[in-house]
């Protein structure tokens, strides 16, 4: 921890800003669009990192409350014709709310199990999303989300407007999300990873901060979710299934768990990898189960923390 | 109404005697690895594929079972002494790689035998239905449930009555002690795997006649999988079968009185057993 490299950081940065701030106006707009994606799902990423890295709580349904917001928004907007404030407070709102009763059953439960338990919750809102046709619209999904930048009545239209609106909101998740894992309450979700045990003699309540993180967790989620629902205009079952959440599981472990960069990185590598693969094969999902295994056999520690010393 | 009621609960008992032969695979991987296996439901869909290519040449349900159960027990024999035996210590590797193998599996599998959907065929002498009184019910599916019913007294008789079972229960119970015991936990992993693939794939050609095979047959089926094992509790056989029972039936029933909410309805009850048990009815910590 003590022994961060400031250089590697700065490098990273840099890099970062080149890419997201100042290259979109030079690329054309399907670029621009992989760049929105890939900070949309930056966002979710990170917030599945505070609990799978920061809390040591595997979550296997964590795109549910992505899923669910996004459906929030899309339920809203196109059949009750809602206003911008009311979709995005309603889509947080109903995804973290979710997180908050569904956190209630699983934050006694860990390890493996909470592994499964989160599978099993996952897919059963899969299923929800996919048979309860008069809300979800089924199969079909819904479509018709008018897009941000006219939803919120922006001066600027198009990708670009809707890149740099999505780049502030993932600023300021980010920089939350940093307070959160940097204060005293992140370092005891850390305390809990290492030793729980431990922890609970010391007289924390462990099962309030696994709960807390869970709905934090949740919450940022939630926000991503949003977003994606105004970015792509559709949401459909395929945003809660199994395949959503392990890729972002994959997110997570590949890009470096419990560093918040890792989780960007992996989210953009990716989001990458996925859209070029797919414009060339049909085989998307071959290399992408190949993408998994080997990802594990090479850096099973993620690429972020490829160059620390692995810590006992 | 008794109609009515016999009828779905046959139907129930037929869903759980499925559900037994994918579960009871999944709950003993993970008593003795702590595998979470993905691709547990990825074996059943390999068992009807398989399956459904042997049936078509040779017409015979009882080649088809015996080839399905070869093949994907052969895989996953591989997939745990090659893959999964390096990252034995830890279980979320482990998991992320059966994921990899569960998206790896769909994709060949569509693009070996394509994405159309079929249904196994089965012996004439299974074909008709069962009357009694004013119950009808096929006769396959008490086949089925026979046949489960035979698979689960061998398995217990397995697990109760001989060497390997006492060896396999010592290593549910501690991985360790078993090993300083001179129990070659490594061999026996791989053997559990391996017969773990084996049944799912059996499941699969069972289910084959009636669910059929199409793409995503996978994944439908590994959450109803691991609510019977949650519920059952993890690397309990026992768990296994009760479990299969009560989610076979409420699916059932679920189906049939809210069909919107039928996913919704098994909730309920790994909610209850969660909350009164963490470890499931028949699990250990």
């Amino acid at each position: 921890m003590a022994g961060r490299r400031p250089g590697r950081n700065s490098v990273a940065i840099a890099l970062a800003v080149a890419l997201l701030v100042v290259a979109p106006p030079l690329l054309p707009s399907y670029w621009v669009g992989l760049l929105t994606q890939m900070v949309i799902l930056a966002i979710l990423a990170m917030s599945l990192d505070i609990l799978l890295g920061y809390t040591g709580l595997p979550s296997l349904g964590h795109a549910a409350f992505f899923g669910v917001a996004a459906y929030a928004v899309a339920v809203l907007s196109v059949r009750y014709g809602a206003n911008f404030w009311v979709c995005v407070l309603g889509g947080i709102l109903i995804g973290t709310l979710l997180s908050a009763v569904l956190g209630l059953i699983v934050s006694h439960v860990r390890d493996v199990y909470f592994l499964m338990i989160t599978l099993a919750i996952g897919m059963v809102l899969w299923g929800l999303g996919h048979r309860w046709i008069p809300v979800t619209g089924g199969d079909n999904g819904i479509s018709g989300i008018p897009p941000l930048e006219v939803h919120a009545g922006l001066p600027f239209q198009g990708p670009l407007a809707l890149h740099y609106a999505t780049l502030v909101v993932f600023l300021i998740c980010a920089g939350l999300m940093r307070l959160v894992v940097r204060s005293p309450f992140g370092l005891t979700l850390r305390g809990i990873r290492e030793n729980e045990g431990r922890m609970k003699s010391l007289g924390f309540n462990t099962w309030l901060h696994c709960y807390l993180s869970f709905v934090v967790a949740g919450a940022f989620a939630s926000v991503s979710g949003v977003m994606w629902a105004y970015y792509n205009g559709f949401v459909s079952p395929t945003y809660l299934d199994l395949t959503a959440s392990s890729e972002l599981f994959l997110m997570v472990t590949l890009g470096g768990p419990s560093t918040l960069v890792g989780p960007m990185i992996g989210a953009g590598a990716i989001v990458l990898l996925k859209n070029v693969m797919s414009a060339y094969t049909a085989r998307w999902l071959l290399i992408l189960g190949i993408v998994y295994i080997v990802a594990i056999l090479a850096a099973p520690q993620g690429l972020w923390n490829l160059r620390k010393r692995p810590s006992a | 109404m008794l109609v009515y009621l016999i009828t779905q609960t046959l139907n129930g008992l037929f869903s759980a005697a499925l559900l037994f032969l994918i579960a009871s695979g999944l709950t003993l991987a993970f008593g003795v690895m702590k595998i979470v296996n993905i691709a547990h439901g990825s074996f059943y869909m390999l068992g009807v594929y398989v399956a459904y290519t042997v049936i078509q040449r040779t017409q015979s349900l009882l080649l088809g079972s015996l080839v399905a159960i070869a093949v994907v027990a052969a895989v996953g024999f591989v997939m745990q002494r090659v893959f999964l035996r390096r990252f034995a210590a830890d279980p979320l590797a482990q998991m992320m790689m059966t994921m990899g193998f569960a998206l790896l599996f769909r994709d060949a599998a569509l693009m070996i035998w394509g994405g159309d959907p079929f249904t196994l065929q089965y012996p004439a002498v299974l074909r008709g239905s069962m009357e009694a009184g004013d119950v009808v019910f096929p006769w396959y599916r008490l086949f089925v449930i026979i046949v489960a019913a035979l698979v689960g007294v061998a398995l217990w008789t397995i697990n109760e009555r001989t060497l390997i079972g006492a060896r396999l229960r010592a290593t549910v119970d501690d991985p360790e002690m078993a090993s300083a015991t001179g129990i070659n936990v490594a061999q026996l992993s791989g053997l559990v795997f391996a017969a773990g693939a084996g049944l799912a794939a059996f499941g699969g050609v069972m289910g084959g006649p009636i669910l059929g095979g199409y793409t995503g047959v996978d994944f439908d089926l590994l959450p109803l999988a691991f609510v019977v094992v949650i519920i059952g509790g993890m690397g309990s056989l026992k768990g296994a079968l009760v479990g299969s029972i009560v989610v076979g039936m409420i699916d059932n029933f679920g189906k049939a009185l809210v069909p919107e909410l039928s996913y919704f309805t098994l909730f309920a009850p790994m909610i209850l057993v969660l909350a009164l048990k963490p470890t499931g009815l028949y699990g250990r910590a």
